[in-house]
C-alpha cells in the first residue's frame, strides 16, 4: 500500500467511524495481518475498544479474519475496500436511477450497516418511506420485498458467506472462529419470507392507537426478540456489480459521443431495420477505437465488445485530457503524437508536431519531469556511450496511469483535510447556528410570534451569516471535487485492473 | 579525448548535447538548487467542476451519509471531557443516540471478540444454584471437582498465554466458567493472580481485640 492510499484510508475511516476505528484500521493496513494481542499491544488501546472496533470493521466488510492452523485468529484489513467508501454516494444514486427510491434506500441501508438480514432491511426501508409519505399512507412490505428481490436477481446485492451448520457434537469444542462459506449458486437466492406488514411512522401518536391496539403493538415489538425466519442470512452490496455497471455506462457514453449524429437519428426502441443495424455495426467495428470487434462471418458475423481496449481508450482519453489541462494544448498535441507514434526522437517530435524546437524541448522536459513522458535509451554500441545512443521519448500508458492514480489518492486526501480544516476553523460559528436553529424549531413548534422568531434569528449577525455562506459554498465545492476525482479514480483503476488480470 | 578535460573553464558533457536538442553554445537552463515550491502558480487554471442534477444529488447524498454515519452506533468516538457549563440548549439537541449500542451476530465472529461478562461471584452463584437444582448431590460434587481442576488449568494457561495463543481446548475452558477469573486476569494483564494473595485473618477488623494492652 502506498503512503497516499494509507493516508486516504485513514481519513475515510476517521470521518465515518471515529478515531478508535481509524487507529486500528490504519494499523492493520500498515502492518498487514495481525492477531488480536498484537493489535492491542501495538496500538496501545484498551482491549474493550479494540474488540468493539474490530467488530465494527468486520461488520462493514473492511476487515476479514482467518483461523490459523495453530489455533489463533488473524485479522486483515482490506485497503481497497476502505477506499470504496468514497464511492458510496455513486452506488446509492445508481440504485435510485435503476430502482427508484425504494432501491435507493435499500442500498443505502445496506451500505450504512455493512450487512443486514432481508427482513431487517425491508422493515427499515418501509418505515423510512412511510415517513416521507403523506399522512395516512404507509408503505407495504411487499413492495419493498419485490424491489429487494429484483436487486438480488440483477446481482446488485448478494448474500454474505454463511456460518457452516456443523453437526454439533457436544464433546467437540467449537472452533475459536467460524469459517464462513458461500456457495456460488446460493449467492443470490432470496429466502422465502412471508413478510407481511406496513411501514410504521416514528411519531408516537398514530391514528390507530387506542387501548387494545397498543397491547397488540407491544406484542409485535416483543416478537422481534424472537429470531426472524431468515436469521443468519445476511446480505451485502455487491460492489463489483456496480462497477460493471459504471464501466458499461462509461463505454456506452464514449461510443455515443463518437457516433453523435448517428445516435441522434436512431429510433428510440429496438426496432431497427436489419440493414441499418448492419451498417452501424460495421461502422463500429471499423472504427479506429476498436471497441467493437468482428470475428468471422458465420451467421452474419459475430460482434464483440473488446472491453480491454475500451477501458484502455477511456484511460488514455483521461490522460490526454489531464495533460491538456495541466500543460496546455501544445503539450497535449505532443502527448497525443507520442501516443500514436510510440517512440520519437527529439528532432522528430519537433517536425511532426510543427512546434519550434525550443518550445518543444521545454514542453518535453516539463512532461518528463512530471513523469508523463519517459526516455528510452537505445544504444548503438555495446558500451552505451551517451554520444552514440538514441534517446527516444515515449509514453508508457500503464505507468502513467499508475502515477496519476497515486496522484488522485493524494488529491482526495488533500481535499478531505482541507474540508476538515475549514469546518474546524468555523466550529464555533457552526455550533452557534445549530443552536439557533434548534431554538427556532422548538419555538415554532410551540407556536411563537414572528417578532420573537426574528429576534432569535438576529442572534446571528450579518457578517456571521456571510461567513457561514462562504463556508457552505467551500465545503460543497470540496465535496463535489471529491466525487469527481473519484470518477477519475474509477476509470484509472478499472484500466489498471484489466491489465493485471489474465483474460 | 574530446571533453575529458575542462575546456576553457566550461564544463563539457560526455554525450553529444545536440541529441537532446541544445544547439552548440546556447544557454543551458538554470541549475535547480532546491525542491519545487509546494504551491506553484499555475498558468492553466483547473477546469470548473461538473454541475447538474446528478452531481447535486450525489453531493447531497455524500453530506447526508457523512452526517448519518456520525450518528450510527458504529461510530466509536473518543469520550471528550464534559462541558464545564451545562447548556440549556443541550435539551433541544440530539443528545443521546437512540440505539447507543449495537450487538453483532456473535456466531459470525471469532469467539475472542465477545466481551466476557463481568459477572462476579454473585452472578456465578445463581447460575450454579439453578443448574444444581435438578442435579443430584453426586453431580454437585463432581462439578466442584471440575471447577477446582479448571482453576488450576486457568493459572497454567495464564503463563503460556504470552508465548503462544491458546490451543482449542484451553480456549474453550476460558470462555466458560469461571468467567470472573478470566475477566480480571486478562484485562488487567498483571502478574498477580488474585488467588495467591489471601487476606490473612489479622487483616482489617481483627486486630482490635487486644487493644487494652499497650504496644511497644
Amino acid at each position: 500500500m502506498t503512503q497516499a492510499e494509507i493516508k486516504l484510508c485513514s481519513l475515510l475511516l476517521q470521518e465515518h467511524f471515529g478515531e478508535i476505528v481509524e487507529k486500528i484500521g490504519t494499523y492493520l493496513i500498515r502492518t498487514g495481518t495481525q492477531p488480536l494481542r498484537m493489535i492491542i499491544s501495538d496500538t496501545g488501546l484498551l482491549l474493550d475498544q479494540v474488540k468493539k472496533a474490530l467488530c465494527v470493521l468486520i461488520q462493514h466488510n473492511l476487515v476479514t479474519y482467518q483461523l490459523q492452523k495453530r489455533g489463533f485468529v488473524e485479522y486483515e484489513a482490506q485497503c481497497k475496500r476502505v477506499l470504496r467508501i468514497l464511492r458510496y454516494p455513486r452506488y446509492i444514486y445508481t440504485a435510485k436511477t435503476l430502482y427508484n427510491d425504494t432501491g435507493e434506500l435499500i442500498v443505502e441501508e445496506l451500505l450504512l450497516n455493512g450487512k443486514m438480514t432481508m427482513s431487517a432491511v425491508v422493515r427499515k426501508v418501509a418505515d423510512r418511506l412511510t415517513e416521507t409519505m403523506e399522512d395516512g399512507k404507509t408503505m407495504d412490505y411487499a413492495d419493498v420485498s419485490n424491489t429487494f428481490v429484483r436487486l438480488a436477481d440483477t446481482h446488485f446485492v448478494q448474500r454474505c458467506p454463511l456460518v457452516p451448520e456443523t453437526p454439533e457434537s457436544p464433546d467437540a469444542p467449537p472452533p475459536p472462529a467460524p469459517t464462513l462459506v458461500i456457495n456460488e449458486k446460493d449467492m443470490y437466492v432470496v429466502p422465502r419470507l412471508n413478510l407481511v406488514g406496513k411501514g410504521k411512522r416514528r411519531r408516537s401518536c398514530d391514528e390507530e392507537e387506542n387501548g387494545e391496539h397498543k397491547a397488540k403493538k407491544q406484542k409485535q415489538d416483543g416478537e422481534s426478540s424472537e429470531p426472524p425466519p431468515d436469521d443468519g442470512i445476511y446480505w451485502q452490496v455487491n460492489i463489483d456489480r456496480f462497477h460493471q455497471h459504471f464501466r458499461d455506462q462509461g463505454i456506452v457514453s464514449a461510443v455515443a459521443n463518437r457516433m453523435d449524429q448517428i445516435f441522434r437519428s436512431l429510433p428510440a426502441g429496438y426496432n431497427i431495420v436489419k440493414q441499418v443495424l448492419d451498417q452501424y455495426l460495421t461502422l463500429l467495428a471499423d472504427d479506429p477505437l476498436e471497441f467493437v470487434g468482428k470475428s468471422g462471418d458465420s451467421g452474419g458475423g459475430m460482434y464483440t465488445v473488446n472491453l480491454h481496449k475500451a477501458l484502455a481508450s477511456l484511460a488514455t482519453a483521461t490522460l490526454e485530457s489531464i495533460v491538456e489541462e495541466r500543460f496546455g494544448s501544445r503539450c497535449a498535441r505532443i502527448f497525443r503524437l507520442l501516443l500514436r507514434k510510440k517512440h520519437l526522437e527529439q528532432k522528430q517530435v519537433e517536425d511532426f508536431a510543427m512546434i519550434p524546437a525550443k518550445e518543444a524541448k521545454d514542453m518535453l522536459y516539463k512532461m518528463l519531469s512530471e513523469n508523463f513522458v519517459s526516455l528510452q535509451e537505445i544504444p548503438k554500441t555495446p558500451d552505451h556511450a551517451p554520444s552514440r545512443t538514441f534517446y527516444l521519448y515515449t509514453v508508457n500508458v500503464l505507468s502513467s496511469a499508475r502515477m496519476l492514480l497515486h496522484r488522485c489518492y493524494k488529491s482526495v486526501a488533500n481535499l478531505m483535510e482541507r474540508r476538515q480544516y475549514e469546518t474546524k476553523e468555523n466550529k464555533r460559528l457552526l455550533e452557534k447556528s445549530q443552536r439557533v436553529e434548534a431554538i427556532l424549531a422548538s419555538m415554532q413548534a410551540t407556536g411563537a410570534e414572528d417578532a420573537q422568531l426574528q429576534e432569535i434569528e438576529e442572534m446571528i449577525t450579518a457578517p456571521e451569516r456571510q461567513q457561514l455562506e462562504t463556508l457552505k459554498r467551500n465545503v460543497n465545492k470540496i465535496d463535489a471535487s471529491e466525487n469527481q476525482v473519484d470518477e477519475t479514480i474509477f476509470v484509472l483503476e478499472s484500466f489498471i485492473e484489466s491489465t493485471v488480470k489474465k483474460p | 579525448m574530446a571533453g575529458s578535460g575542462r575546456g576553457r573553464g566550461r564544463a563539457a558533457f560526455t554525450f553529444d548535447i545536440e541529441a537532446i536538442g541544445f544547439t552548440k553554445g546556447a544557454a543551458l537552463p538554470d541549475v535547480v538548487c532546491k525542491p519545487p515550491p509546494p504551491f506553484p502558480s499555475t498558468d492553466n487554471k483547473p477546469v470548473p467542476l461538473k454541475t447538474g442534477e446528478d452531481e447535486d444529488y450525489m453531493l447531497a447524498l455524500k453530506q447526508d451519509l457523512r452526517g448519518t454515519m456520525k450518528k450510527m452506533p458504529y461510530f466509536l468516538a473518543v469520550e471528550e471531557d464534559r462541558e464545564a457549563i451545562e447548556r440549556y440548549s443541550k435539551k433541544y439537541q440530539d443528545s443521546e443516540k437512540e440505539h447507543a449500542t449495537w450487538t453483532p451476530d456473535w456466531r459470525r465472529l471469532p469467539r475472542e471478540m465477545k466481551p466476557k461478562k463481568k459477572t462476579k461471584k454473585a452472578g456465578a452463584k445463581p447460575k450454579k444454584a439453578k443448574s444444581s437444582e435438578p442435579k443430584s448431590n453426586l453431580d454437585v460434587l463432581k462439578k466442584i471437582e471440575e471447577l477446582e481442576k479448571k482453576d488450576d488449568e486457568e493459572e497454567k494457561s495464564e503463563d503460556e498465554k504470552d508465548k503462544t495463543k491458546d490451543k482449542e481446548g484451553e480456549d474453550d475452558e476460558e470462555a466458560e466458567e469461571p468467567e470472573e477469573y478470566d475477566e480480571e486476569e486478562h484485562e488487567e494483564e498483571n502478574d498477580y493472580i488474585s488467588s495467591y494473595f489471601e487476606d490473612g485473618d489479622d487483616f482489617g477488623a481483627g486486630s482490635d481485640d487486644n487493644m487494652d494492652e499497650a504496644t511497644y
